[in-house]
């Protein structure tokens, strides 16, 4: 039932975020705005707990959520054959520059701050 | 054989065949991915992908019909999306006391893996709605469609260019982190959020938990900075 409960939080927070997209013309996605009326009603103790165990098994089998839109690739083996290794490089290096410049910028301020604030981090 | 033929004709074309379909070959690709110690190359999306791709071909399924039965876990994408607020929640001390550094990574990597992918699709001379759908490639599927659409792109190749992204990340991020050398896990999982989105998080996930907690952090961050900011950049091209 809890999980049930999560969902029926979850599909009202995205049909939220939609109604508001649009009413308002926002640039933001529907579900990504109902991710953030999410974070503010989970201010509300009584829905941590359904939320969570939706989310957890949600966000534990997210990659299986992928697999419809990959197969699409088969739908696109024209485009593919013409520009499919200059897209194929294009996308590679442009994640490994992604990956490695996230990393080392995140390393560089994690880092710097001053070793004063080092104790309220062992106590989070 | 008569019976069989009929049979297969009426089962391929209900949307039983497309869910069954996804859901056992990925259940047997998470038990192999399982089997060889979580080796990247094993990646269960990458395996179900290929399989489902070559069995539709051989058998003669249109896509349409496969997705008949895949969307249903093709919608719970959105859901997915709404739930990420469940990891920003759960460390929102961490967020609050780390906010610029979370943010300005997030927002370097994020332009750098868009900026490098547009600008070498153009000089390998791809055209120009190709560009348009690979700018949003870093970001979660469903909001990378929405991305592409706004700013000129197909949202359907989006969505291919953002799964392949998440696979090469996921498949190829440990090694690329071990030849960098000195990454803790928190930096390596909000890497993986950050250039490979969803793939790349749920790989995270499953090596070490601080590293998921980074990645679902990444993840969320770069949903909500690159459907504010990339439609703004792209008014300039």
């Amino acid at each position: 039932m809890a999980v049930l409960t999560g969902l029926a939080w979850l599909l009202l927070c995205q049909s939220a975020g939609e109604v508001l997209t649009r009413l308002f013309g926002l640039p933001l996605p529907g579900p990504v705005v109902g991710m953030l009326l999410l974070l503010l009603a989970l201010r509300w103790p009584r829905i941590r707990a359904p939320v969570g165990a939706v989310a957890d098994a949600l966000l534990a089998h997210l990659s299986l959520l992928f697999v419809p839109v990959g197969v699409g690739v088969m739908t696109h083996l024209g485009l593919l054959s013409q520009y499919g290794l200059r897209m194929l490089m294009a996308i590679v290096v442009s994640t490994w520059i992604g990956l490695a410049v996230t990393a080392v910028v995140l390393r560089l301020l994690l880092r710097r701050r001053p070793p004063s604030m080092e104790p309220a981090e062992q106590a989070e | 054989m008569q019976d069989f033929v009929q049979l297969w004709v009426y089962l391929s074309t209900t949307p039983l065949f497309g869910l069954t379909a996804t859901i056992v070959t990925y259940v047997l690709a998470q038990a192999l991915y399982l089997c060889v110690g979580q080796a990247p190359w094993a990646n269960p999306v990458l395996w179900t992908v290929l399989v489902l791709a070559v069995l539709l071909t051989l058998s003669g399924t249109p896509y349409p019909t496969y997705f008949s039965g895949a969307q249903f876990i093709h919608f719970l994408l959105g859901p997915a999306v709404v739930a990420l607020a469940w990891p920003l929640w759960q460390r929102r001390a961490e967020l609050r006391q780390r906010a610029a550094a979370i943010v300005l990574a997030g927002l370097a990597g994020g332009a750098a893996a868009s900026a490098s992918a547009v600008a070498i699709g153009w000089a390998l001379g791809l055209p120009n709605d190709l560009l348009r759908s690979l700018a949003p490639k870093s970001v979660t599927a469903p909001v990378a469609m929405g991305i592409a659409e706004q700013i000129g792109g197909i949202p359907a190749l989006a969505a291919v260019f953002a799964v392949l992204t998440g696979l090469i990340g996921a498949v190829s991020g440990k090694y690329l982190f071990d030849a960098i050398g000195g990454l803790s896990m928190r930096e390596r999982g909000f890497a993986l959020g950050t250039s490979a989105h969803g793939i790349g998080a749920a790989r995270a996930m499953q090596v070490n938990a601080d590293a998921g907690a980074y990645a679902g952090l990444a993840l969320g961050v770069q949903v909500v900075l690159a459907a504010l900011l990339m439609p703004l950049v792209a008014r300039w091209f």
